[in-house]
């Protein structure tokens, strides 16, 4: 009796832990396969000159010397994508703050407004660029008839050097602002009623209350929210693919698209995956900091 | 004071209505557009609602092009990978949670590390991967790795945060029952696990609908390609056929917004709730 039952007790937990590594072995095996085996041998196929019509060898740094020195391509790949996150993260994130801020109040019909702005976050980004893209035609699209009814001169809105990217990163804000907007606004009803209150009471302006109350609480937030969307601004791809094609000349012509055609238009494995790591070794580096910064503020609120 | 009130309850309205109206307006233009002739799309000026609604374009769509291969391919890869992500991040999620062995919470961050491997890195291996057992231009690539991938640990870090919060009394009381593991799971478990699944099934059925850029790199035969990527087809042809590719783009946006609309707080507070986690 005393024997027995710490041997039923000790089968008991290893048919549980075989039980456990049994329930997470197909994620386990999936991470393995098309996450860590894949983004390992993108590394190494970077060191290669591997392309479809070729032989592979190893050409050691070549293909990241000749990125950063030779190709002229891929530096305005960069500067490209660094202007649409430089104009799409303010944008959103100020305008999302602002929604969230109007959406906080309990006036009549906000739950209305706040479905009708996150409405664009659940639609296709290829429909939403085909829309805007139609919106913004040259000859005839609303745009440019409303400008004409007004008397003004027609801009090419996705046909100039100048206005491209500025359109394609008003597009991408508008796609993108509901779903910031839902996360401030959860951050906002996080914020203490009473800290409010506090501030009412000694008479602190609208202003002054953003200031300095409403403004550093949610600051976990803001950051997070801020990396999340650079994040993805960095992987900016769809809505370039289907608005501009890159163009007009290089203009739009930003790093996913590049590594998109240098991997499946030239087949140049190789070079692509040397392109792909240095934007995977940016968005590492940005993780690694949202991951340092969510556990200091864990911390502080506890 | 009450009138300060009300003028600033006004500006609130007036920029809320601004925002909104330019959010909702692409639908309305898709929309009207879809039900205009050719020659009407860049009349000047603008025509608000077409004179004669053009259903014909609906069903151009249909004839010009295999569109309901189209749609019949996002919806049954979408149902399948949102299913098998639901099942097997529920599994993973509950053993993370819920059972005891060796080295899980090492296990378990190391996984998390995956959410942020970006498909388009990881996209140039596995079409060479997918290429050399013969799966280019097979819905395959469409279907396994996202529901494997960090999708799946999206799920399983979901599922495991929501049951991690739960009273560990529920499944002790089963386990002295002599309940294994598997029936805990599926008849204690799983039921209580329903609201994080829900979210994950929206979001996962959400990001399958939408996926571009794997059809776009995988599939080359017509009567395989999902709705994105045979929209996206329309675009790039000299000449659009504007009517019959916003009818198209209506036909593939209504099935989302309904789902959207009927089950918009799910989709809100799944948002919120996991935003910031």
């Amino acid at each position: 009796m005393a024997g027995g039952k710490p041997a039923g007790l000790a089968t008991l937990k290893s048919k549980e832990m075989w039980m456990g590594y049994l329930f997470i072995l197909p994620i386990v095996a999936g991470y393995l396969i098309f996450l860590f085996g894949p983004i390992v041998y993108a590394f190494v196929m970077s060191f290669t000159n591997w392309s479809l019509f070729g032989n592979k060898a190893y050409i050691g740094l070549d293909n990241y010397i000749y990125a950063m020195r030779d190709d002229p391509v891929f530096w305005d790949t960069v500067v490209n994508t660094v202007y649409f996150s430089a104009g799409l993260v303010p944008l959103n994130i100020v305008l999302s703050l602002l929604l969230a801020m109007l959406l906080k109040r309990k006036i009549w019909g906000i739950g209305l407004f706040r479905t009708a702005i996150f409405t664009p976050v659940v639609v296709s980004l290829v429909v939403w660029g085909i829309v805007w893209k139609f919106i913004f035609s040259t000859d005839g699209g609303l745009v440019n008839l409303l400008i004409r009814t007004f008397g003004g001169t027609e801009i090419p809105w996705l046909f100039s050097e100048t206005w491209t990217m500025p359109t394609v990163i008003v597009v991408s804000a508008l796609k993108g602002v509901g779903m910031n907007m839902v996360i401030f606004l959860a951050a906002l009803h996080d914020v203490p009623k009473d800290y409010y209150e506090a501030s009412k009471i000694d008479g602190a302006s609208r202003w002054e209350t953003f200031k300095s109350i409403t403004l550093p609480m949610i600051t976990p937030a803001v950051f997070m929210v801020t990396i999340i969307t650079v994040i993805g601004s960095l992987k900016v791809f769809g809505q370039i693919y289907v608005m501009t094609g890159g163009g007009p000349g290089t203009s739009t012509y930003v790093m996913v698209f590049y590594i998109f055609k240098q991997a499946f238009r030239s087949y140049e494995f190789g070079y692509a995956s040397a392109l792909a790591f240095i934007l995977f070794s940016i968005i590492l580096v940005l993780t690694l900091i949202q991951w340092k910064l969510r556990k200091r503020w864990v911390h502080y609120e506890q | 004071m009450n009138n300060k009130k009300i003028t600033s309850n006004l500006a609130s309205y007036l920029v809320l209505t601004i925002v909104s109206s330019i959010v909702l307006f692409p639908f309305f233009w898709m929309v009207s557009t879809s039900l205009k002739t050719e020659s009407e799309v860049f009349l000047f000026p603008p025509q608000w609602i077409p004179a004669a609604w053009e259903w014909i374009n609906y069903i151009r769509v249909f004839t010009e092009m295999p569109f309901h291969l189209y749609f019949f391919n996002s919806m049954y890869i979408a149902v399948l990978v949102t299913a098998g992500t639901c099942f097997l991040s529920a599994l993973a999620g509950y053993a993370f949670a819920r059972l005891h062995f060796p080295f899980k919470n090492a296990i378990f961050l190391f996984l998390l590390s995956g959410m942020m491997i970006p498909t388009e890195v990881t996209a140039i291996p596995l079409f060479n991967w997918m290429s050399n057992l013969g799966f280019i231009d097979t819905h395959i690539p469409l279907i396994l790795p996202p529901m494997l991938g960090s999708g799946g640990m999206f799920g399983v870090f979901l599922v495991r945060q929501f049951l991690i919060t739960v009273p560990i009394e529920l499944d002790e009381a089963a386990k002295m029952d002599g309940c294994s593991p598997w029936r805990t799971f599926r008849s204690i478990m799983l039921p209580i696990a329903t609201p994080a699944l829900a979210t994950v099934s929206i979001f996962t059925f959400m990001n399958s609908w939408n996926e571009f850029f794997e059809p776009l790199i995988y599939l080359n035969t017509k009567e395989l390609f999902t709705l994105p990527i045979g929209l996206s087809m329309l675009t790039t042809d000299a000449g659009v056929d504007w009517p019959l590719l916003l009818a198209a783009s209506t036909i593939a946006t209504v099935p989302i917004l309904v789902v959207f609309f009927l089950a918009q707080n799910k989709f809100i507070e799944g948002i919120a709730n996991t935003g910031l986690k």
